[in-house]
């Protein structure tokens, strides 16, 4: 520990640490433009210039290792003097067009131009001009705005893993670019605009709609993965104008995927706003809640209660799987799946969760990767890993097809028979992993769909043992969902009882006839085909495949129009908020569900979400534990039949559209056609 | 005494008499009240009317949707809303004022950076209904190019003390 003194006040910081930190660490805000705490330290804004005791000079403090016995002043007239002089120097060429800018309100500049700058200009020539450039369709540009600080640069090299964006030229000509005036080619591009200091970068869909200060922050938690990134929705009125990432260290730190960030302008076209029943004409009519009610209990109570079915969707919250499935036991039934996807997995929780947690990634020092491909699945957990494989260049395998991580990896082959070799150590790989201390394994839904899935995944566990990846105190062993909604399916029981069916065998009994009623829980992915016999209940938020083929469309609302809990896909419980209310006569998924009970006479128990969530509570106690995971004991899963030498395919292959809210954005079909329909497998076949 | 005294004034209606007087020595000053409406006051340049949306000379809109003036907008009467227009510009989509909430405090013209958004000498807006005094886009640029001649003048007038 070093000890410096900061205005008088003592503090302590560790070895290693820079001056900035132990002013920030004395209680001192020292402004800055460059510096970033996720990023290296470039130095070239000048503003958190600080005096310091037997310099000559002002030192810039973001880039001054801390040493012990420095006595640190930011209270002189030199320092106020100096970020004086940086300010004016800045604004020299910076436009005065704060009011046109998207930045205006929440602009770094902006603030500090209040707070330490001068209030008058002495600079009569004529600024420059920087042309602007094309960043694709999330990103809008304004170049004249650029002060220069890098944020962008080092994000997209060190972050993103993508070496697109650059400076050239030198002084005043100096213009920040992307080279080839291409979009940027990543899944977490966006961030720049959260980084940039001033309005240089801003949001290209949201620009000009909304300022800052009319927007209602409500703090909540994203589906478009199983991360369950925290995010901010900004919503003005009815409509969700924005989403922005909120910090977590575990998760996300301050990271979102560009999904996440822009799927929202999803959330306003093909909705559902009203029920639907289809009639004799084939079409689907519009009709009342009475209605719809009424004849949903009718043909709840025609149908066996052997014949009806319940699936899950990928974007579920826990409240409604757990009202429905409540419903579902109530009505005798207990073909319930919350895996539209046909995973074969599912019991025992330590094999189906993120076991090491997302932060145990940093801690990791060899990696496994079986079907997934995290840079698509889990954009902001992929710049973790690469994160990890910056500092420690630690060995990572994948089994699976050639794709671009942003990081090295070794291509073990495509089919899952590899993990045989790895598993009787005559695999180069299995030496890597041998001498690793921390070795960690990622199984992905690409594996876990096939129809070898329980086998992969009990080979996986196999090679974990036998590896140390469960050793010491160290859990390494982690399956990556894509669902936000899987995890949570899989902790309240939402999966089939003893001698109840399945998804796939849904399917088989719907082809035979004997598959009275689905009940789809915004399911859109499932195959339709099989379903063609019997009744569909539809229930979501989007007039997607499932209200295609529904004989009766329940409107529900989006993840941003209820309070519903999520547990992403280390098993860690979060709560989201509502930030809008639904559209029309949507209604809150687990209200319908209630409404529907009430409409068969099967009550379920209770009658607000208070009570839902105090039942909830009762039968799963970790659901109390907001932000939690709970502790799991590791046990033997997975099957043991022979793996088969098929490729194996990845879950996810185009990014941008993988729910019924993204596929309806409009800002990610641009997306799609802007990076071309498959960017990542397309990169790889170059 | 006194009672003597007041006894003799009243009986000689000497009050009656001094506020005749006064009625006298009125009606030979010149007269203060005018014959409005067919006579009008003076106004201030900074006299608070009528609000008004300005045109620069080549008949572009001056306002660029910052919404300050509907930040700062007290009453709450002002509604904006904005998205870029097809050349890339900033621009308004919606442009609302409540009249019947105003209070007319010149908030709105003192946030604008463009002068775009001002309270002009109109102040005979009187209407029918109050339908008429939720005032759109359109109809605060209709008095912007009516009263464009009369707001510039005042402007230019008040401009050394602004």
């Amino acid at each position: 520990m070093l000890k410096l003194t900061v205005n008088d006040v003592e503090v302590e910081v560790e070895e290693g640490s820079t001056v900035l930190h132990a002013c920030e660490e004395a209680g001192v805000e020292i402004p800055r433009f460059c510096y970033h705490d996720r990023l290296s330290i470039a130095g070239n804004c000048r503003m958190c210039l600080v005096d310091m005791e037997r310099a000559p000079k002002p030192i810039a403090s973001c880039a001054m290792p801390a040493g012990d016995g420095m006595v640190i002043r930011t209270d002189t007239d030199r320092v106020r003097k100096a970020r004086e002089g940086v300010m004016e120097f800045l604004l020299i060429n910076h436009p005065l067009d704060c009011p046109i800018c998207d930045q205006g309100g929440e602009c770094d500049l902006q603030d500090q131009a209040m707070g330490y700058g001068l209030d008058g200009s002495r600079f009569s020539e004529n600024k420059r001009a920087v042309n602007n450039k094309y960043m694709g369709p999330l990103i809008s540009t304004v170049m004249t705005r650029c002060i220069h600080c890098t944020r962008c640069v080092r994000f997209a090299t060190e972050v993103a893993g993508v070496p697109e964006l650059g400076a050239i030229g030198r002084g005043e000509t100096m213009e920040i670019t992307t080279y080839l005036e291409k979009t940027l080619a990543s899944e977490l591009s966006a961030n720049v605009i959260d980084l940039c200091p001033v309005g240089a970068l801003t949001s290209r869909p949201y620009a000009f709609t909304a300022r800052p200060w009319e927007l209602n922050k409500v703090e909540s938690v994203d589906v478009m993965d199983a991360l369950g990134s925290n995010i901010r929705v900004d919503a003005r009125g009815a409509q969700v104008m924005r989403v922005l990432p909120r910090l977590n260290e575990d998760i996300n730190e301050e990271w979102i995927s560009d999904k996440t960030r822009y799927a929202i302008d999803g959330l306003r076209r093909q909705r559902l706003d009203t029920p639907f029943q289809r009639g004799r004409d084939g079409r689907l009519h519009p009709v009342s809640w009475d209605e719809a009610l009424k004849s949903l209990a009718t043909a709840l109570r025609k149908a066996k209660p052997k014949g009806i079915a319940a699936v899950a969707g990928d974007q579920a919250d826990v409240e409604s799987m757990f009202a429905l499935k409540s419903l579902m036991t109530r009505l005798g039934s207990s073909n319930i799946d919350c895996r539209q996807d046909g995973a074969k997995i599912g019991g025992k929780r330590a094999g189906y969760l993120f076991n090491s947690t997302i932060a145990g990634i940093d801690d990791a020092d060899a990696l496994l990767i079986i079907g997934s491909n995290p840079r698509i699945e889990a954009a902001v957990l992929n710049a973790r890993i690469r994160r990890n494989w910056l500092a420690s260049r630690m060995p990572i395998g994948v089994v699976g097809p050639k794709i671009d991580l942003t990081y090295d990896a070794d291509f073990l082959g495509e089919a899952p028979s590899n993990l045989d070799a790895i598993a009787d150590g005559n695999h180069k790989f299995a030496v890597k992993l041998k001498k690793a201390k921390r070795p960690m394994i990622i199984i992905g839904m690409g594996a876990m769909t096939r129809a070898d899935g329980a086998a992969i995944l009990g080979k996986a566990r196999r090679i974990a043992e036998a590896y140390g990846v469960i050793a010491n105190g160290w859990n390494g062993f982690n399956m990556l969902h894509t669902a936000a909604a899987r995890v949570g399916g899989l902790d309240i029981g939402f999966v089939p009882g003893r001698g109840a069916m399945d998804i796939a065998a849904m399917g088989k009994a719907a082809r035979a006839g004997k598959l009275d009623l689905l009940w789809l829980l915004g399911a859109d992915e499932i195959d339709f085909d099989a379903f063609s016999s019997s009744f569909i209940v539809y229930q979501g938020h989007h007039g997607d495949a499932g209200a295609h083929h529904a004989d009766l469309v329940l409107p529900g609302a989006a993840y941003t129009e209820k309070d519903g809990i999520y547990v992403n896909t280390e098993g860690r419980v979060q709560y989201a908020s509502r930030a809008a209310f639904p559209p029309g006569d949507a209604r809150e998924d687990w209200a319908i569900i209630r409404a529907v009970s009430g409409a068969v006479g099967k009550s379920i128990g209770f009658d607000n979400l208070a009570e839902l969530r105090d039942a909830l509570c009762a039968a799963h106690p970790h659901f109390a534990d907001v932000d939690q995971i709970a502790p799991t004991k590791w046990s033997s899963f997975g099957g043991r039949a022979k793996l088969s030498a098929e490729p194996v395919t990845y879950a996810l292959s185009n990014f941008y559209m993988t729910c019924a809210i993204s596929r309806a954005s409009e800002t990610m079909a641009e997306c799609v056609r802007a990076n071309g329909v498959d960017s990542s497998t397309a990169a790889a076949a170059e | 005494m006194s009672a003597l005294v007041n006894a003799v004034r009243s009986f000689l209606l000497l009050e009656l008499g001094k506020g005749l007087f006064l009625t006298l020595k009125y009606f030979f000053k010149p007269k203060v009240t005018i014959n409005y409406p067919y006579e009008k006051g003076n106004l201030s340049p900074r006299f608070r009317g009528e609000h008004a949306l300005r045109r620069y000379p080549n008949g572009e809109e001056r306002c660029i949707a910052c919404k300050l003036c509907e930040a700062v907008c007290p009453a709450q009467a002002i509604t904006i809303e904005a998205e870029p227009r097809d050349d890339g510009s900033r621009r308004t989509t919606k442009y609302d004022i409540d009249m019947t909430k105003c209070i007319y405090c010149g908030f709105c013209q003192e946030a604008c950076p463009v002068d775009a958004i001002v309270e002009g000498p109109n102040f005979e807006f009187a209407t029918e209904t109050r339908e008429e005094l939720y005032y759109d886009k359109d109809k605060l640029l209709a008095n912007g190019d009516r009263w464009e001649t009369e707001i510039a003048r005042n402007l230019s007038a008040d401009a050394r003390w602004r």
